[in-house]
């Protein structure tokens, strides 16, 4: 009895125990399918994204920045060129004290109070994160004591850095420019034209001139490399590595030698010079003076020299070549002349009586001549070397602005050139729909009248008087001016030369351009109004002065140049080309506040001729820039005659 | 006569042995060598340790195989008094490392009590389930329901709240498989979940930040979460097939952390992806399969227990290791069993095995 149910009971307690034995095996059961599924989600559904996230926990890219291009003038000068120099640089994000870091980091190297504030500015225009220079140009000696105390200051570092440098310095800062830091600005231009991958790595960028207008040939190709680091960020092998490209090589057109000629013949004045061949379109001097160092610019500018250059009434940055706008005054008068004859206005043989003022029909008004009681008999030829300003009132008067604006188009007045740097203005060739569409009012006869001796609203750039003479040095062939020759790279084995570009020829009758270039060659001559400046000379040049005012001198008064404040004299103007029978060079000259072209702005010209044909500048040249010219008097139009 | 001899020895060495048990152990085994020289950076002297680790836990466990289960059952006690006594001598003598107070030196070396406990718990249980099979009433669940919670509440108190709820697991398992009512289940699972703001307020920091990651492990990447994201874009990132052997890169790039030990399971998942998870859980499902037959097929109520609780511990093992390292539990300090680098754990769960083999291999007692 007893053991039947002890039997019975334990029949029971087995089938009890194999039930719940058989529940957790099937709960084990279901937590592993969840574990599997868990497994699939992972490794499958999610695989790829967790796969993208471990490569970038190993892979870090870092940047390998290309060596910028080098700048070559013609003849193998270098204009800017790079050099390893150590900077001590700060990242201000992982440093808390700032302040009393600095103090105690000043105790190690040299630091003034220069250095603080562009620090302070870099660091402002900076984010956070960034490496900052404190220090530039470390000697071996501090570098080695900042080594030496380098764990008491986390987040400042040595770097080795490539430095730009300019071995000319103020010769041809304008044209060559220089190079900054990238900043925000730099940073959205490049998002928008989607270069920045290309400078991951790179601090710097072309600010101005041909470091900025030829910034992609000169920055090259960044190179990556492929390092895995570890969970602490620590690099342990390269995995790949693409080597960086390095710039472009430009040659400039430029001749450095040649603009360091000029430099000097422009001594201390202000003003602008362009020198260019009129049988290819290359630039070989471009001056704007004053200069500045373009050194001082790379790796931040400090506070003091950029309010001396930025806040500096000559202003050193503008360039003026490219950029400064200036009535051409009697530069112009060339180019009336030989609408004059193709547009049969006026024959070589007619002649006026100048008697030192002209007036419109039926008006009192007098439009005077720069010579008081007037030049007498006057025919083209002399009109041109006697800079008669009566005759072209006439002719302005008689052409009408119409004729006046569409003839003298073709010589590039008023437009841009084309050149080959960025900033160019276009400075203004007059006409009513212009006057209409800017100022709202109709345009008068006096209008045309200004015009017609260069003043009124006519605006050019030297650069657009240089091209423009290089036209009439070229008989009628336009050739776009422009200063990169040659594109290279050693290691692309890139060569790629810059041909020449005919723009346009000037339709024209070759007698009266002649009749007009033997005109231009007697203001060189005895009688001329550049006589004294090309007296002596081994060559003979053309050339047309001119003198373009600054201030308006009512009816009745007469300009007296010593009464005048000197920032409101006249500038002085000159455009030339030599040698004149088969012109090898065309110059402009513009010399602010100057006065006559003939005193101030020929004597210029003619030492950067003698230097560029001769190879040396004559002393004689030099002693008669101080010689007065014949005539002290200068034409003075009011702006608006009504 | 040689022949006969080393026949002789093979049926003494193999007489006690399971071998299905032993194949399926010794094939985790390999493939736990070679997830550790991956692990180590194929440091040779590690694997050298873990396999000298396995010899010794082979050796127990053929010597617990060869021991009749009556021999076992009379250790129970002896056992458990010891462990205990050995908890309180940690909980006033003990060496704190790494902030925890677990281990206790007795001279020669130290050892930690907490790991005894493992086995001396539930063979405590079973052998008191067994000493009172007849009269089974609430009052003995009571009893053995307080066996079980000295040593755990000394073992929480350490803090190692790991091992404690693993014991906690292994003792409630004995007392599940002995019958306890679903009434009472469903009692203690409603105890369980209201005393969780109680357990909260207990809980030192780290382990509240433990569970909160695990909620959320991107709430403290760099911190208390980035072992989950690591050891989750290793499983991920294996993909199907994995990265290959010694070519995972969370691995031999040090993402991820205790590679060697609690997460050894990551570096597996990466180099041999969801293929190599699905032939280690087979070969786990294939064990705990062979474990449930023996428990299905033990005499006595003492074996039964014990061979049970020991199966579903193991289980536990595998799925709360797993289930840490791949994100959906807190991350507690579990090792995956027979992979984990350590001889404590190995030696613990080869004893395990040992105990499954001879219940299975000595002649079966039918009660009388």
């Amino acid at each position: 009895m007893k053991q039947t149910v002890e039997i019975r009971n334990h029949t029971l307690e087995m089938h009890k125990f194999h039930l719940r034995l058989a529940i957790s095996a099937g709960i084990v059961f279901l937590l592993f399918l969840a574990l599997f599924v868990r497994f699939f989600y992972l490794q499958v559904i999610k695989g790829d994204h967790y796969h993208t996230l471990a490569e970038a926990n190993r892979i870090s890219i870092s940047p390998l920045v290309p060596n910028r291009g080098i700048i070559f003038d013609r003849n193998g000068e270098i204009l800017a060129q790079n050099h390893s120099v150590y900077t001590l640089e700060i990242i201000p994000s992982q440093v808390s004290e700032l302040e009393s870091t600095l103090d105690k980091l000043a105790t190690v190297v040299t630091i003034t109070k220069k250095d603080r504030q562009r620090f302070k500015r870099l660091m402002n225009e900076s984010r956070r994160f960034k490496s900052i220079p404190i220090r530039k140009r470390l000697t071996d000696e501090e570098v080695a004591r900042f080594a030496a105390n380098r764990y008491r200051f986390p987040g400042i570092d040595i770097q080795a850095r490539v430095m730009r440098q300019y071995p000319y310095g103020e010769s041809a800062a304008h044209v060559v420019g220089y190079i900054g830091r990238i900043n925000d600005k730099d940073v959205e231009q490049l998002n928008s034209n989607n270069e920045f991958d290309n400078y991951r790595g790179s601090h710097y960028i072309g600010k101005i001139g041909i470091e900025q207008s030829y910034e992609r040939e000169l920055h090259g190709i960044t190179g990556f490399e492929e390092v895995e680091t570890d969970a602490a960020g620590r690099s342990i092998r390269v995995l790949s590595r693409t080597p960086p490209v390095p710039g472009n090589n430009l040659v400039l057109s430029l001749d450095v030698k040649l603009q360091q000629a000029a430099d000097k013949a422009f001594g201390d004045r202000r003003g602008a010079l362009v020198a260019m061949d009129p049988n290819n379109g290359e630039i070989l001097a471009f001056v704007s003076k004053p200069g500045f160092d373009a050194n001082l610019f790379i790796g931040g500018i400090d506070q003091e020299n950029w309010d001396l250059l930025n806040n500096s009434i000559d202003r050193p940055l503008n360039n003026r070549a490219l950029r400064g706008l200036y009535p051409p005054g009697s530069a112009f008068k060339p180019f009336m002349a030989l609408a004059a004859l193709e547009l049969k206005k006026r024959t070589p043989e007619y002649t006026l009586n100048d008697i030192g003022y002209f007036s419109l029909p039926g008006r009192k008004h007098r439009y005077r001549d720069w010579k008081v009681g007037g030049h007498g008999e006057v025919n083209l030829h002399k009109s041109l070397v006697v800079s008669c300003d009566t005759y072209y009132y006439g002719l302005a008067y008689d052409l009408g602005i119409e004729a006046i604006h569409n003839y003298i188009k073709q010589f590039g007045l008023g437009e841009k050139t084309g050149i080959d740097i960025l900033g160019e203005v276009s400075g203004l060739l007059p006409s009513p729909e212009w006057k209409m569409r800017r100022h709202k009012q109709q345009w008068y006869v006096g209008d045309t009248i200004s015009v017609g001796i260069g003043q009124g609203y006519n605006l050019t750039t030297p650069l657009q008087l240089a091209f423009s003479t290089s036209i009439l040095a070229n008989k009628g062939n336009a050739f776009q001016p422009f200063l990169v020759k040659r594109i290279t790279n050693d290691q692309t084995g890139l060569v790629q030369n810059k041909q020449k570009t005919l723009l346009y020829a000037v339709e024209h009758e070759p007698e009266n351009m002649a009749l007009v270039r033997r005109a231009l060659v007697d203001v060189t001559q005895p009688g001329g109004t550049a006589a004294n400046a090309a007296a002596g000379a081994a060559y003979t040049f053309a050339g047309k002065t001119g003198t373009s005012q600054v201030i308006g001198i009512k009816q009745g008064e007469r300009y007296k140049e010593d009464l005048i404040h000197e920032r409101h004299r006249d500038h002085a103007m000159f455009v030339a080309y030599a040698p004149a029978e088969n012109p090898k060079i065309v110059l402009a000259v513009i010399v602010e506040n100057g006065g006559h072209g003939g005193a101030t702005a020929a004597p210029i010209a003619r030492q950067v001729f003698d230097y560029f044909l001769l190879g040396e500048v004559s002393e004689t040249t030099t002693a008669k820039t101080l010689d007065i010219p014949e005539e002290h008097i200068h034409n003075h139009h009011e702006h608006d005659h009504l | 006569m040689p022949i006969i001899e080393l026949r002789k020895l093979w049926y003494y060495l193999t007489r006690y042995i399971d071998s299905f048990l032993l194949t399926s152990i010794i094939l985790l085994m390999v493939i736990g060598l070679f997830a550790l020289y991956s692990a180590t950076g194929a440091d040779i002297n590690r694997v050298t340790n873990q396999m000298v680790n396995m010899l010794v836990a082979l050796v127990i466990m053929w010597l617990i195989a060869n021991v009749p289960l009556q021999q076992i059952m009379r250790l129970a006690l002896p056992m458990y008094l010891f462990g205990l006594t050995l908890l309180v001598g940690v909980a006033l003598f003990g060496e704190i490392q790494n902030g925890a107070r677990r281990w206790l030196d007795i001279g020669v070396t130290r050892i930690q009590p907490s790991e005894l406990m493992k086995i001396a718990v539930p063979l405590m249980m079973a052998w008191y389930f067994d000493k009172y099979e007849i009269t089974l009433r609430l009052r003995d669940y009571l009893g053995a329901t307080l066996l079980l919670l000295f040593p755990v509440l000394l073992i929480i108190r350490q803090p190692d709240l790991g091992t404690a709820l693993l014991i906690a697991a292994s003792g409630f398992y004995v007392l599940f498989l002995a019958g306890l009512s679903w009434r009472i289940i469903a009692g203690l699972l409603i105890t369980a979940a209201g005393s969780v703001p109680i357990f909260w307020s207990f809980m030192h920091d780290y382990q509240r930040r433990r569970v909160m990651t695990l909620i959320d492990p991107s709430q403290d990447a760099l911190g208390a979460g980035y072992h989950t994201i690591q050891s989750s874009i290793a499983i991920g990132s294996g993909g199907i097939v994995g990265k290959g052997w010694q070519n995972g890169t969370q691995t031999q790039l040090d993402f991820l952390p205790e590679q060697s030990t609690d997460f050894i399971f990551a570096v597996f998942s990466e180099e041999f992806g969801l293929l190599g998870n699905s032939v280690l859980l087979l070969l786990y499902i294939v064990i705990i399969g062979r474990c449930m037959y023996i428990t299905a097929n033990a005499s006595t109520q003492f074996t039964r227990l014990i061979a049970g609780s020991i199966t579903l511990t193991f289980c536990t093992y595998i799925f709360v290791n797993m289930g840490m390292v791949s994100g959906v539990l807190p991350v507690v300090g579990v090792p995956l069993p027979l992979i984990s680098y350590g001889g404590t754990s190995m030696v613990t769960m080869l004893l395990g095995f040992g105990i499954l083999m001879s219940i299975q291999t000595h002649p079966k007692l039918v009660k009388t």
